[in-house]
């Protein structure tokens, strides 16, 4: 199964951010050894090229790095992949209060709703 | 690094129709470009051109450095827009001729593929559905070893499901030193796994740009850009 992709931005971001979702979630656990680019282009059905792409710029953010001959792992920094998975809550945080307030709702009515919210569902 | 593929002012008239105009084209290793354009813009033209089927009016088309030749065209693979082959043949048979004929043809490759996509050897190619013959002849291309694919409408006929397939068959197989150039009006389909796209408007290439490069600038993908460049 591709990954979906949508249309107002360029492709290599969004593998990007997928792929540091992977890593935050646990998927690709810290210190483990990534996919080679082309397992990885294949899955996606992408160009390796930008892959590739995508793979050096999460490679500069220090989220993963590369050893010469054996491939690509995930950092074993638990303290830098936390804090990234906590910006990333953050921003889907103020994402969502925006469009709250787009809804008219102040931030204790929300907050009210989130309290009344019993998690039924917890996707 | 070698040039795989160059046009230069390459321009093609049939009688007094000019079909393809001043058409500037490099393409370097280890890249999928598309060749996007309307029916009737050029583009099975300018892939024969490129494999040699048809030489141009004006101007020059390098192969890795070198005119077109018969000596060459190992060192493409062509799928062309229409059925090729024999249609009393088995798909065997037709393996093994490709076998004989191509040097650089891998028939373990050929076989896994078949495989994989479910289609049985043994069958002569008359018995096989317009789709499943597409798929044959894709997996004959994409088995031999070549500096550059050309494909002329590689998809066109295939269900969507066998079409993820496919693209991933030609992600996964063609060769990491050589280039695909794929002609298709189905963008929406090939647009995440191409570096470069080009459009043709009536024999002139009017776009040559990378697919993230366009993203990034029109904030829309190709497919979009392609409906507003050729809107009727």
């Amino acid at each position: 199964m591709s990954w979906q992709f949508d249309n107002e931005r360029p492709i290599y971001t969004q593998l990007l951010e997928k792929i540091r979702i992977l890593i935050i979630s646990g998927q690709y656990a810290p210190g483990s050894r990534l996919p080679s680019v082309r397992e990885l282009a294949s899955e996606a059905a992408v160009n390796p090229n930008t892959m590739q792409r995508a793979l050096a710029e999460l490679e500069q953010s220090g989220l993963i790095y590369s050893q010469r001959t054996s491939g690509r792992y995930v950092t074993e920094d638990k303290i830098m992949i936390s804090s990234i998975r906590e910006s990333i809550a953050q921003e889907k945080i103020h994402s969502f209060y925006e469009e709250m307030k787009h809804l008219g709702y102040s931030r204790e009515e929300v907050m009210n709703l989130l309290n009344k919210d019993k998690g039924g569902s917890s996707t | 690094m070698n040039t795989i593929l160059e046009c230069s002012h390459v321009s093609k008239r049939f009688g007094k129709k000019t079909v393809l105009q001043d058409v500037n084209i490099q393409i370097e290793p280890g890249h999928i470009i598309g060749l996007l354009g309307p029916n009737g813009s050029g583009k099975t033209t300018l892939i024969k051109l490129s494999c040699g089927l048809l030489t141009p009016s004006e101007g020059d088309i390098r192969i890795l450095g070198k005119p077109v030749d018969p000596s060459g065209k190992l060192k493409i693979a062509y799928l062309p827009d229409k059925n090729s082959l024999s249609d009393w043949m088995q798909v065997s048979q037709i393996v093994d001729m490709f076998h004989d004929f191509y040097s650089n043809f891998d028939r373990g490759k050929a076989y896994e593929m078949l495989k994989r996509l479910d289609i049985d050897p043994k069958l002569k190619l008359k018995t096989l559905s317009k789709g499943t013959r597409e798929k044959v002849q894709l997996i004959l291309v994409m088995s031999r070893n070549a500096d550059l694919y050309l494909l002329d409408e590689p998809v066109g006929g295939v269900d969507p499901a066998a079409r993820d397939y496919i693209l991933q068959t030609i992600l996964t197989n063609y060769n990491e030193e050589g280039s695909i150039l794929i002609s298709t009006h189905l963008i929406a389909d090939v647009e995440q796994m191409l570096d470069r796209v080009i459009f043709l408007k009536e024999g002139r290439v009017v776009l040559d740009s990378s697919v993230d490069d366009i993203r990034t600038q029109n904030r829309k993908s190709v497919d979009e850009l392609f409906r507003e460049v050729f809107t009727c």
